[in-house]
C-alpha cells in the first residue's frame, strides 16, 4: 500500500465569528480577514510538518489547491510541490491535483510538472482534477466548459509527455502553434496520474477508461464501494480487471497519545461549520453547466432550499460512528483502519490528519504517531490483504501501456 | 379577442429553432431575456394586435435545441438573421429585451441598413460606464429574476409559485449565458464601436430601478447609436415588459409605426 499524509493547510488564524456573521466562508468572504503574518508562520509550519512526515515514514505527501477560502491556504499545488521536490529525499510528491480547466496554458503547466519531476528525481505523481465550482468562479473560468477543458488539457499534456516536439495543437479550448517545451518529465513513459473525486460518475468512468487510479475523497465506505463498482464496470468494458492498485481513498484520521485528546482535536475536522470547503451558496459549488445534466433537477431544488443537502449534515458523533472520521490512540486507529481497508480494499490511502486550529505541537505529535506506528501496521495488514499500490503491482501508467490487453499490447510495443 | 399564436420549428444551422408567431401587419421580432421567456405574455399579445409578432427561443434556450458549438452572442444574432431570411421577411422591427437587446444590437450592427426600427429595453451588451452588470453566477435561481423586478407582485403575477420545471429552465438558461457571454461577462468590447453605422431609428428603454443593468449602459447606447432616444419607466425594474406590459407595448407600437 501507498500511504500519504495530507492536510488542507487550513488558514487557522482567521476569526470564525466573522464568517458566521457574514453567512459564508468561501468565495465572497472578504480576504480582509486574512492575516499574512499568521499565513507566513503557518506556511512554514506546514512545510516543516511535511518534512517530519517523510522522516517518520510516510510514503507520500498529498497536495491540493483551493482559492478564496480559509479552509485551504494553498493557491497553487505546484508551489509546495516544487519546494518539497527540493527539500525532501524519498517521499512521492502527490498532486491531487492540478485543476486543469483553470489553466489557459497547459503547455506551461506540463513544463512546471516536468521541472518538479526532475528536481525531485522522479518522485512526482501528477494528479489532475476538474476543480470545484468555486474554483472556476474564483479564477474567472467558464464552468460550462469545465469538463471539455479538463479532457483537452489532459490530452495535450499527455501528448507533450509522449510525443517529441515540435507539434501543433489546434483544439477547441487550446490552440498552440509551436508545442515544444524543453522540460519533459524524467519518469517514463510519464509520471503516474491519479484522479481524485467525490461524486461525479462521469469522472469515475473517464478515469477507468484511462486506467488511472481513482482516489475517492472523504466518501463514506458505502459510497466508496459504489464508486469502485462503477470504475470496475468501465474497466472491464475497456478490457482490464480493476484491482486495489486502481483505487485510492482519502480519510480523516487524527491520532494522539490519549483518546480524549484525539477526539478533542478531531472535532476540528468540523471547523468550517461542518462543511469542509466552507459555508457557501450551492450555486457557487455547482455553477450552471459544471455538473452533470442528470443531476439538474435535484440540484435546483437543493439550491433554492426546497430539498435537503444530498450530502446531509452529519454531526461529529455521526461521522465517528460511520467511520467518516477516525480518532484515537494508535492502537484504536489501527483497528478502525484495518476494518476500513478490509471493507474498501484500496491500494492507495491518503490520511487527512490535521485540520482547523489543532496546535503545532499536537499536529507534529499526530504526524509522528501516524507515520511511525499507524502507517506501518496498516501497510502490513494491507500486504496480507493483497492490497498493492500501482508500483507494487507494476501497473501501467495509462491504458495504452497495458500488456494484458491484446490490442493495447501491440500499441505499447 | 384572444390572440392566436402558432408554434413552429425551423432548421437553422443544423439546429431546431422554436418560433411563436401571432398577429398581422409589419413584422416585429422580439428577442427574449437571458432567463428565457414564458410562452405567452400580455406584452406579446398587445403587440400582436398591431404587428406580425415573432418570438423565437434563442438556440439552447427554452424549446430550441442547443448547438454545442455555439460560443457567442454574435452567433445567436446570426441565427435570428438566418431565421428572418428563411421566412422571407425584410424591414423587420427589432425589439430586444435585456440580453435579447444585446442580440438585437449585434444584428443591427452587422446589417446597418436592414432594420427600420430598433428597440432596446434594459439591454446588456455594453460595459456600463458606471456600475456593473449583475453577476447571476453567484446568486440563486430565484434571487436573480426577482432582483430584476421593482415590484415583487409583478414577479408573482408572471411566475406564480415557481415550479421545479421553471427552476430547471432557469438553470439551462444560465448555462447558455455562461456558454455565450462568460467573459467579458454580458458585454462586447467591440460592439460600441460598431453601433454608429446603424441606420435604424432607435428607442432605448430603461426601468429606473434596473438592478441587472445600470442605466449608464442605456445612456451609452443612446449616445453610440446615431438616431436614438432614451425613455425611462418610473418604479420599474429590468423586466419592463413584464412589469409594465401595456405601457411598453403602447410606446413600442407608436415608435415602430412612426418609422
Amino acid at each position: 500500500m501507498h500511504l500519504m499524509y495530507f492536510t488542507e493547510q487550513p488558514m487557522a488564524a482567521y476569526d470564525a465569528q466573522e464568517g458566521l456573521k457574514y453567512g459564508a466562508t468561501a468565495l465572497t468572504f472578504s480576504n480582509k480577514h486574512y492575516d499574512p503574518v499568521a499565513g507566513s508562520r503557518l506556511y512554514n509550519e506546514y512545510l516543516e510538518e511535511y518534512i517530519l512526515a517523510e522522516e517518520c515514514g510516510a510514503d507520500g505527501i498529498m497536495l491540493n489547491e483551493h482559492h478564496n477560502a480559509p479552509f485551504c491556504m494553498q493557491a497553487r499545488t505546484n508551489m509546495f510541490g516544487a519546494i518539497l521536490a527540493a527539500v525532501t529525499k524519498r517521499v512521492k510528491i502527490v498532486f491531487l491535483g492540478n485543476p486543469l480547466p483553470l489553466s489557459d496554458n497547459p503547455v506551461q503547466l506540463s513544463e512546471e510538472l516536468a521541472m518538479i519531476d526532475m528536481i525531485s528525481k522522479g518522485r512526482l505523481v501528477s494528479g489532475f482534477v476538474r476543480g470545484g465550482g468555486q474554483e472556476q468562479l474564483a479564477n474567472g473560468v467558464n464552468p460550462a466548459y469545465n469538463r471539455e477543458r479538463f479532457v483537452e488539457a489532459h490530452d495535450l499534456i499527455q501528448k507533450i509527455w509522449t510525443t517529441p516536439g515540435p507539434f501543433r495543437w489546434e483544439g477547441t479550448h487550446y490552440q498552440h502553434r509551436v508545442v515544444n517545451p524543453w522540460a519533459v518529465p524524467m519518469q517514463k513513459p510519464y509520471p503516474r496520474v491519479w484522479i481524485p473525486g467525490v461524486l461525479s460518475k462521469e469522472t469515475v468512468i473517464w478515469t477507468a477508461q484511462q486506467r488511472y487510479p481513482y482516489i475517492a475523497l472523504n466518501t463514506s465506505p458505502e459510497a466508496t464501494k459504489v464508486i469502485w463498482e462503477t470504475y470496475s464496470q468501465a474497466a472491464s468494458e475497456v478490457g482490464y480487471t480493476a484491482g486495489p492498485e486502481n483505487f485510492g481513498y482519502l480519510i480523516r484520521v487524527h491520532v494522539q497519545d490519549t483518546e480524549e485528546k484525539a477526539l478533542q482535536n478531531a472535532r476540528q475536522f468540523m471547523w468550517m461549520q461542518g462543511e469542509f470547503t466552507g459555508l457557501a451558496h450551492p450555486v457557487w459549488a455547482n455553477p450552471s453547466g459544471y455538473f452533470s445534466p442528470s443531476g439538474r433537477r435535484a440540484f435546483v431544488e437543493f439550491a433554492t432550499g426546497r430539498a435537503k443537502n444530498p450530502r446531509g449534515a452529519p454531526t461529529f458523533e455521526d461521522q465517528i460512528a460511520s467511520t467518516m472520521i477516525i480518532a484515537g490512540t494508535p492502537a484504536q486507529v489501527i483497528e478502525r483502519l484495518k476494518w476500513l481497508i478490509e471493507q474498501t480494499r484500496p491500494g492507495i490511502m491518503g490520511i487527512w490528519a490535521n485540520d482547523g486550529t489543532v496546535s503545532k505541537e499536537d499536529r507534529r505529535r499526530c504526524i509522528e504517531l501516524l507515520c511511525r506506528e499507524v502507517m506501518p501496521a496498516v501497510r502490513e495488514h494491507g500486504a496480507k490483504l493483497g492490497l498493492k499500490d500501482p508500483w507494487e503491482a507494476n501497473a501501467p501508467v495509462h491504458l495504452r501501456y497495458s500488456t494484458d490487453i491484446p490490442a493495447q499490447k501491440v500499441a505499447a510495443e | 379577442m384572444s390572440v392566436v399564436w402558432t408554434d413552429t420549428q425551423h432548421d437553422i444551422a443544423g439546429t431546431k429553432l422554436h418560433l411563436s408567431r401571432a398577429g398581422s401587419g409589419r413584422p416585429l421580432l422580439i428577442l427574449h431575456h437571458d432567463i428565457g421567456t414564458p410562452d405567452r405574455l400580455p406584452f406579446y399579445d398587445a403587440l400582436a394586435g398591431s404587428f406580425d409578432v415573432l418570438v423565437p427561443h434563442h438556440p439552447g434556450w427554452g424549446k430550441s435545441e442547443r448547438p454545442q458549438w455555439l460560443r457567442s452572442v454574435r452567433d445567436i444574432a446570426a441565427f435570428h438573421a438566418w431565421l428572418l431570411a428563411d421566412l422571407g421577411l425584410s424591414n423587420v422591427a427589432l425589439v430586444g429585451l435585456g440580453f435579447g437587446g444585446w442580440i438585437a444590437a449585434e444584428m443591427a450592427s452587422q446589417a446597418p441598413a436592414a432594420y427600420p426600427s430598433l428597440v432596446l429595453v434594459g439591454a446588456m451588451g455594453i460595459k456600463p460606464p458606471q456600475g456593473d452588470i449583475a453577476d447571476q453566477a453567484i446568486v440563486s435561481y430565484l434571487d436573480y429574476p426577482r432582483a430584476g423586478f421593482h415590484d415583487q407582485a409583478a414577479f408573482a403575477r408572471v411566475y406564480g409559485d415557481v415550479d421545479t420545471d421553471q427552476l430547471e429552465q432557469w438553470d439551462i438558461c444560465r448555462e447558455m449565458v455562461f456558454r455565450t457571454a462568460w467573459k467579458p461577462y454580458m458585454y462586447s468590447q467591440t460592439l460600441p464601436h460598431l453601433l454608429g453605422g446603424v441606420r435604424a431609428r432607435s428607442l432605448v428603454v430603461w426601468g429606473d430601478d434596473d438592478r441587472h443593468v445600470p442605466i449608464s449602459a442605456g445612456e451609452a447606447y443612446a449616445k453610440a447609436l446615431r438616431n436614438a432616444r432614451l425613455e425611462t419607466f418610473a418604479a420599474c425594474g429590468h423586466y419592463v415588459e413584464m412589469e409594465k406590459p401595456d405601457e411598453l407595448a403602447k410606446l413600442v407600437t407608436s415608435f415602430v409605426n412612426a418609422n
